[in-house]
């Protein structure tokens, strides 16, 4: 409808612009609001971190012997995460995953009261991993210490 | 509800000010107003690399041994790695290129005319530093174009007379180009060139607002209509940004910028070395010069020249108007051509030869 031809009819008209103003509102908003979620989408993936595959390691060296003193420890690389090799006395040896499982700390031997802590939060477990005292909700789990010639090897339990 | 939270942040935060201002903005309408449209497209490019940018931040490592690898675990594992590692490389070109259009758009209109001297300066230096932040920035994949590229660069930066040595050393950290270099020129590219730049891009910006915009001297005031800047000129705007951006996007995405080949400090220079092409024009008139010219090096004549078009140009203000501050728009415009000229073929003839 042309502006002359409006004149008589002004309310129609007046409505007509104001739908017409409506919908190219509602067109302008949603095509913004449109491409945002385009712009986002590759953001938040692209923040998404990919799977770096590690490879499993079941196996870890404790190093050699007489290198580790009757009622001491010491943290060795266990893959990715540390793990706990005690040497409770000349024969005796134990091993368990280091990470604390109240909130991941890594935890230490104690010689003085012969039991693992966590500095953390106060958290102990006894020689088999169990809680003692402290927050931690679960035992820490235990591995198989093995001697192989003067080689001590941290492994998995079966 | 609605009105309620417009009046307390109103309240708080004086947005009608802000309200007013952006109604009563305008901006003139004549045969040159598209050129306005550059300055925004720039800008909004700038917008651009600061966002991915960041998120380029949130994988690469900035060292010589891990640098090559982590730009290419962004391209080959992360998801849209390829294209935001894609778009931040062509869109700082495009940016470069926009910025050049914009100043050339401001000399051929004679915007630089009182009282807009501070803009224009200001201007070029945001020129400057873009070039920097592509120098800079050329280097962090340490691959083995961007590690030649370097080197040459920062040598041409030690042959400045007296302070060049200097300048190289403490751009290279060192004085060969190795993994000082990269978290030297890291820092500068993440942090001290992005918070002067913030800066004078704020500064240009309110200058543009305070002063409005130029109109050609060669269009009388009587024939110049007004455009309500919000929402008139700012939708026309916000068209051409998507413009750009689809042509940003199709780029990053037909063309992926390549990663080329880790970075081998005891490896020879790769055939067909050359720079970036906005600095080809330069290195091509190097390279004509003669090795000595009289008894001066030419290299050093070279850049010297370089020194001086380049402090005129930013004087341009101060010598491109007359006593009555009016634009002396024929040798402007006759220099400006020059300029263009010379940059454009100087730039071709670089790529061919």
């Amino acid at each position: 409808m042309t502006p002359d031809e409006c004149s008589g009819q002004c309310k129609q008209c007046t409505n007509n612009g104001e739908n017409r103003r409506t919908m190219l509102s509602w067109l302008l908003g949603g095509g913004a609001l449109a491409s945002m979620v385009s712009f986002l989408y590759p953001v938040i993936r692209f923040l998404n971190p990919p799977l770096v595959t590690e490879a499993a390691v079941n196996e870890a060296s404790g190093g050699k012997v007489q290198d580790l003193k009757p009622n001491s420890g010491k943290i060795v690389r266990f893959g990715s995460k540390p793990a706990l090799l005690v040497r409770v006395s000349d024969t005796e040896w134990k091993a368990f995953s280091a990470v604390c499982t109240h909130l991941n700390c890594t935890v230490q031997y104690r010689d003085s009261t012969q039991q693992i802590w966590c500095a953390c939060h106060n958290g102990t477990y006894d020689m088999n991993g169990r809680v003692v005292s402290g927050p931690p909700p679960n035992p820490l789990e235990e591995y198989a210490v093995n001697i192989r010639g003067d080689e001590v090897v941290v492994s998995k339990r079966a | 509800m609605t009105a309620k939270i417009t009046h307390w942040l109103d309240d708080r935060l004086g947005l009608s000010a802000i309200r007013e201002l952006a109604a009563h903005k305008t901006v003139p309408v004549h045969s040159a107003t598209r050129w306005y449209y550059f300055g925004g497209i720039t800008l909004f490019l700038f917008g651009i690399q600061v966002v991915t940018g960041t998120l380029l931040l949130f994988y690469y490592r900035p060292t010589v041994a891990e640098g090559f690898d982590s730009v290419r675990f962004i391209m080959t594992r992360v998801e849209f790695g390829w294209l935001i590692r894609s778009i931040h490389s062509w869109s700082a070109n495009l940016l470069i290129f926009a910025a050049f259009v914009h100043m050339f758009s401001v000399v051929f209109t004679h915007a630089y005319r009182r009282p807009r001297e501070l803009t224009w300066a200001s201007g070029i230096i945001l020129l400057g530093l873009m070039l920097g932040f592509g120098f800079s920035g050329y280097l962090l994949p340490w691959n083995q174009i961007s590690y030649f590229a370097t080197k040459v660069g920062a040598d041409v930066a030690g042959s400045t007379p007296v302070i060049g040595p200097a300048i190289a050393r403490i751009l290279r950290g060192g004085n060969d180009v190795g993994a000082p270099t990269l978290t030297r020129f890291f820092a500068l590219h993440v942090m001290v060139l992005p918070m002067i730049t913030a800066a004078l891009v704020a500064l240009h910006v309110i200058l543009v607002q305070k002063n409005g915009m130029s109109t050609p001297p060669w269009i009388p005031p009587s024939r110049v209509r007004q455009m309500k800047f919000f929402p008139n000129f700012f939708l026309r705007e916000v068209m051409v940004w998507y413009g750009a951006l689809a042509v940003l996007g199709a780029l990053a995405a037909i063309f992926p910028w390549e990663l080329g080949e880790k970075a081998d400090p005891f490896a020879s220079a790769p055939k067909g070395i050359r720079p970036e092409w906005y600095f080809l024009a330069q290195f091509y008139t190097l390279k004509l010069i003669p090795s000595h010219v009289g008894f001066i090096e030419g290299e050093l004549l070279g850049l010297a020249g370089f020194g001086v078009v380049a402090v005129a140009w930013a004087l341009l203000p101060v010598w491109g108007v007359n006593r009555a501050g009016e634009a002396r728009t024929r040798l402007v415009t006759g220099a400006g051509i020059f300029l263009a000229v010379y940059l454009v073929v100087f730039t071709i003839l670089g790529y061919v030869k």
